[in-house]
């Protein structure tokens, strides 16, 4: 096993919630022998990003983001449109910058930005999805941006917007491990079967 | 280091380091003090200036991030036909009180008005809930936007016919 | 009210005519209050100067912080001057004592005493100007006074012809002050009584107004400042050098409880300070909590306060009553988060200290600019500026002695900036307020006595000794009985100080916005037991407070009082009586099944006498109301282990405008003298929420501000 005990707390609206850092590598998983059983624990072990706070705020179960990692409301209030912008006259450009900008104070310590700064589709509503839902939203390409997996692993594995997710800015804990090692998870998913782990029986 | 950049038309020098947001350029460098500072973290609106016609939070724009874009400030809103429709509105209506916030209210506005020249209530509600005011002159803010998108219309209507 | 002098004063008592400096006639005279006129009457605190030119500029001891006050004064002067409103020019007076209102002794712009000081002699003096300029020209013309009239600035002969007032300026200052000026009849007024546009509004909208943070000095460098994070505790010691590193920083200066750092702009000051580690002593208060504070403001309301009011025999009525109700209400730690941050700017030089800053105490900040200088008063001179918001956090000069204590230490002039987070961790703030009823009531429902503990801290003892009696602060007690007929009533005020470190001040609304929470809902758990409604039960009480019965009334029809709506959503009422207005508020509420509150619409009826600009106080009444909402639904400032929790407008959340509810204000038309309007919009909105919340729900909220979680699928 690698480091999985490296921890790091993150303050969180007085609450303490404990991550782990790093995500387990696939050959981690070479001992699950039974292939559809692997495809769902690589696919279990990626959705540690997509479920992270830093994924899922911009992910809502509806049109208004939602900030911290508690996933509370975005402040100031914001609807986006169907693009996944806000709405005329107040695009996410108008606070958020081409790149995270620090503020010098605490504890927002900085704003996120990105120079395509904007909200998933509601089709990519992640937030009250189980694993297993958002598994096969993933996949679905009426539901992923007409995508194919090769697709899905080039926009996760490669795109700077998803990278966002480990250069999250001062005051943020970024996502487990790197893009690098999420891409070979997902790559290592798709190429056994792009299998969807069940639902735990919390989640049912 | 030296930025080159253009605020209400004229091209300024300013030296200071490239995370340095608009708001401070504008205030204490160029010395235009219109734009005010409220939150620092792009909570409460009342820095809201024009870049390239689009509503930015000052206090969060480096000014390395504006280039050669066309900055405006409240001190140049009247040269816009929405500026000048929403400044008469706001007189119409008397909105201000202690006036900190409104500047940018009124920048807020006319981004929204340039967007959306017919905004509904909750077109503004949207749009305007990125402005604090603690006068507490929401009401009539919104009754102005009204009031501004109607001149508007009557302008263009009227030179149309 | 007619025409005829309302003061009971002769002119002689006050007025003070005399050649103006250039020329011209300048009158002044003192802004007593209608009630509280002192005796003797202190020497002229406002002055009227008409200039050759005819131009007219009144002279005020008051501030303009958005409460419109500059303009209704303007126009009580144009109207009994006869001049019109664009011709009067309105000047700030700056720090002396000569422009100390004799209401409170000193120049201070709150407690809504503005207009109330200004109404009576303002009209007697313009009034006693307007009959000398029409003597002068009378005069001049030898014609009876009789045929001459004063109008828009000119005296005019019943045959036509006509002088300016700039002509005669000079002529009518060496005349002598008619013994008893003829005031206008109100029945006359042109200007009083008029929505006129706000004269401050112009420069507001096109950037140009100038606010104490955009004051620039030449050579001005800007400051940024932290004090110990831990309130009230000490700078021990910080290393300059990490801020010295950064471009624009030039230096870094200690002060006792704090630090700052001086740079070409505010955003390398930031920058410099946050890269700052300084070494604090927190002092006694570093692990106080919130828990702590409430538990002890919990523990005074069972000590026997002093008693305020006393009046029948309230042990008897209990003794003999049906039921007994007894209710405890809590209110937070409030901040008050004005959108302009502290701020000010001074230049020490020369033996000389120069002060721009927005202040509501000029005369306060004068002296503490001079103490903290070391220089002698009049040495120093304040340049007050527009206030971008105050709500009584600009009643306190801590933030003026700081930046003269840090500027002192700097070569050039500073401007001195609290960050917002400062701004919001170091407010002198409303403290917890608790308070504690007991109400006898008969077999019938009918309150027979009123028992209140106010507990609260003296805040007068510090900030105005004048303004206590035996003890209690008069402001903490002010409405504490409500506008009822209620035949035997204890007040009693049970001080509760805050930790010391933990500075507490004036808050809007002050006393009543306290007290209206408490009373309001007391009466309509009251009513509520009785099976009655709540309006008409407070109606049925109101025999001694006919015109806060009238708003009631009013603010029923107006709000459809008795007519449904949706489910989860309430009316509630409030009726009060303060800063000498008469107002009734309805609120209605929605509250949905997550516990979330809305604040749908809100009817407000005010009494407030002679409405000398309706839109002002419409303006007024509305910005109350925000104010109030915020707090209601949000507002509460925590400490853990000596540090207020809340640092931005994320952790102290207030209402936008997609939260705004709508206002809608009727003013009952009143002869009467004017009354305050900038607070109670903020005190009677709160019980109205709160009463609104028990009608949607019927849960009764009696801890502030509403808990989502208590309402959540009530």
């Amino acid at each position: 096993m690698m480091c999985r005990s490296i921890l790091v707390m993150i303050a969180a609206l007085g609450t303490s919630v404990t991550l782990a850092a790093d995500l387990r590598p696939v050959s981690t998983f070479k001992k699950i022998s039974n292939r559809t059983e692997r495809s769902a624990a690589l696919f279990t072990e990626a959705a540690r990003v997509l479920e992270h706070p830093r994924c899922l705020n911009c992910h809502p179960a509806d049109r208004t983001p939602t900030q911290g990692d508690d996933l509370h409301p975005h402040n100031p209030p914001i609807r986006a449109d169907e693009e996944g912008h806000g709405p005329p006259g107040l695009p996410c450009n108008t606070c958020h910058q081409v790149q995270n900008t620090p503020t010098n104070v605490t504890p927002i310590e900085s704003i996120p930005g990105h120079a395509h700064w904007m909200l998933a589709p509601p089709s990519m509503s992640w937030q009250g999805l189980t694993t297993r839902q958002i598994c096969e939203q993933v996949k679905d390409p009426a539901r992923n941006g007409k995508r194919t997996l090769e697709k899905i692993h080039e926009h996760l594995a490669l795109d700077t917007l998803v990278g966002w997710a480990w250069n999250p800015g001062a005051g943020r804990a970024a996502a487990p491990g790197t893009q690098k090692a999420f891409g070979e998870l997902i790559a290592a998913w798709i190429a056994t079967g792009a299998a969807c782990p069940a639902d735990r029986p919390a989640d049912r | 280091m030296p930025y080159s950049i253009n605020v209400n038309g004229a091209v300024r020098e300013v030296d200071v380091d490239a995370d340095t947001p608009m708001l401070w350029v504008l205030r204490d460098v160029v010395g235009l003090t219109g734009t005010k500072y409220g939150c620092g973290v792009a909570m409460c609106g009342a820095c809201t200036i024009h870049v390239d016609g689009k509503a930015r939070r000052a206090c969060f724009t480096p000014v390395s991030n504006v280039g050669s874009a066309q900055i405006r400030t409240i001190e140049t809103l009247h040269e816009t036909a929405v500026g000048q429709a929403l400044q008469r509105a706001w007189r119409e209506l008397d909105v201000v009180q202690c006036g900190y916030c409104q500047s940018g209210q009124l920048m807020s506005a006319a981004a929204l008005l340039e967007a959306n020249p017919r905004p509904s209530d909750d077109d503004i509600d949207m749009v305007m809930a990125g402005n604090i005011c603690r006068c507490g002159t929401y009401g009539r803010i919104r009754a102005g936007i009204h009031l501004a998108a109607r001149y508007l219309n009557e302008s263009t209507t009227g030179s149309g016919q | 009210m007619s025409a005829g002098n309302p003061t009971g004063l002769s002119r002689r008592e006050f007025l003070a005519v005399s050649l103006a400096a250039g020329g011209g006639m300048l009158i002044g005279f003192p802004l007593a209050g209608r009630t509280q006129t002192p005796t003797p009457l202190p020497a002229p605190s406002a002055f009227i100067r008409i200039d050759r030119s005819g131009r007219v500029t009144l002279i005020l001891p008051y501030v303009e912080m958005g409460q419109g006050s500059y303009t209704a004064q303007a126009q009580i002067l144009a109207e009994e001057l006869e001049v019109a409103l664009d011709a009067v020019t309105l000047q700030a007076a700056p720090a002396a004592q000569v422009y100390a209102s004799p209401i409170l002794g000193e120049q201070i712009t709150g407690g809504s005493f503005s207009l109330r000081g200004a109404w009576a002699t303002m009209r007697l003096a313009a009034a006693a100007a307007r009959t000398m300029l029409i003597d002068t020209a009378a005069q001049r013309w030898r014609v009876r006074a009789a045929s001459c009239r004063a109008e828009n600035g000119r005296v005019i002969h019943s045959g036509g012809r006509s002088f300016s007032y700039g002509e005669l300026a000079d002529d009518a200052a060496r005349r002598p002050v008619p013994a008893a000026p003829t005031l206008k009849a109100v029945d006359a007024f042109r200007v009083v009584g008029q929505p006129r546009k706000r004269l401050d509004s112009p420069a507001k909208i096109n950037g140009t107004a100038l606010f104490g943070i955009d004051m620039r000095p030449d050579g001005v460098l800007h400051a940024m400042v932290q004090a110990c994070p831990v309130l009230g505790g000490r700078l021990v010691s910080v290393d300059p050098a990490p801020a010295m590193s950064v471009k624009g920083v030039r230096q870094v200066v200690k002060i006792d409880d704090a630090v700052a750092v001086v740079a070409d702009h505010t955003w390398a000051a930031l920058k410099g300070l946050r890269a700052l580690s300084p070494q604090w002593d927190e002092g006694a208060n570093r692990n106080l909590t919130t828990a702590d504070m409430v538990a002890a403001a919990d523990a005074a309301l069972a000590r026997t306060g002093l008693v305020f009011t006393n009046t029948g025999d309230v042990a008897k009525a209990e003794a003999s009553a049906a039921r007994r109700f007894e209710a405890t209400y809590r209110m937070p730690m409030l901040a008050h988060a004005a959108m302009e941050p502290l701020t000010c700017t001074v230049k020490v030089a020369d033996g000389r200290c120069d002060v721009w800053v927005g202040s509501q105490v000029v005369g306060r900040a004068h002296k503490a600019a001079a103490e903290a200088a070391g220089l002698p008063p009049d040495s120093v001179s304040v340049h007050n500026q527009y206030l971008g918001g105050a709500f009584g956090r600009r009643l306190e000069t801590d933030y003026v002695s700081q930046a003269v204590l840090i500027a002192k230490q700097v070569k050039s002039p500073l401007k001195v900036t609290w960050s917002r987070e400062e701004d919001m961790q170091h407010d002198y703030f409303r403290f917890h307020n608790h308070s504690l009823v007991s109400v006898a009531v008969d077999s019938t429902g009918q309150p027979q006595s009123w028992r209140h503990r106010v507990v609260a801290p003296n805040i007068m003892a510090r900030w105005f000794p004048g303004f206590q009696k035996d003890g209690i602060d008069l402001d903490a007690v002010d409405a504490a009985a409500g506008p009822y007929d209620i035949p035997n009533v204890v007040v009693e005020f049970t001080r509760n100080e805050a930790p010391a470190g933990v500075n507490t001040g004036n808050w809007r609304g002050v006393g009543p916005t306290r007290n209206v929470f408490v009373v309001e809902s007391a009466i309509d758990e009251l009513a509520h037991a009785a099976g009655r409604d709540p309006l008409a039960y407070r109606q049925a009480l109101m025999s001694k407070a006919p015109r806060a019965r009238a708003a009631l009334e009013l603010a029923g029809r107006e709000s459809q009082w008795g007519t449904a709506l949706p489910a989860r959503t309430g009316r509630g009422v409030a009726v009060f009586e303060a800063f000498g207005s008469h107002l009734a508020m309805v609120a209605q509420v929605n509250v949905s099944r997550t516990g979330h509150a809305r604040v749908e619409r809100v009817v407000c009826a005010v009494d407030t006498g002679i409405a000398v600009n309706p839109d002002i106080v419409r303006a007024q009444i509305e910005g109350g109301v925000i104010y109030g909402v915020s707090a209601v639904l949000y507002g509460r400032v925590t400490m853990d282990k000596g540090r207020v929790q809340q640092r931005n407008f994320d952790t102290y959340p207030v209402v936008r405008m997609n939260e705004a509810p709508k206002i809608d204000v009727y003013i009952v038309p009143s002869t009467a003298e004017p009354g305050g309007v900038g607070e109670p919009g903020t005190s009677g909105v709160i019980a109205a929420v709160v009463n609104a919340v028990y009608a949607a729900t019927g849960k009764r909220l009696r801890t502030l501000p509403i808990d989502p979680a208590q309402l959540r699928n009530a």
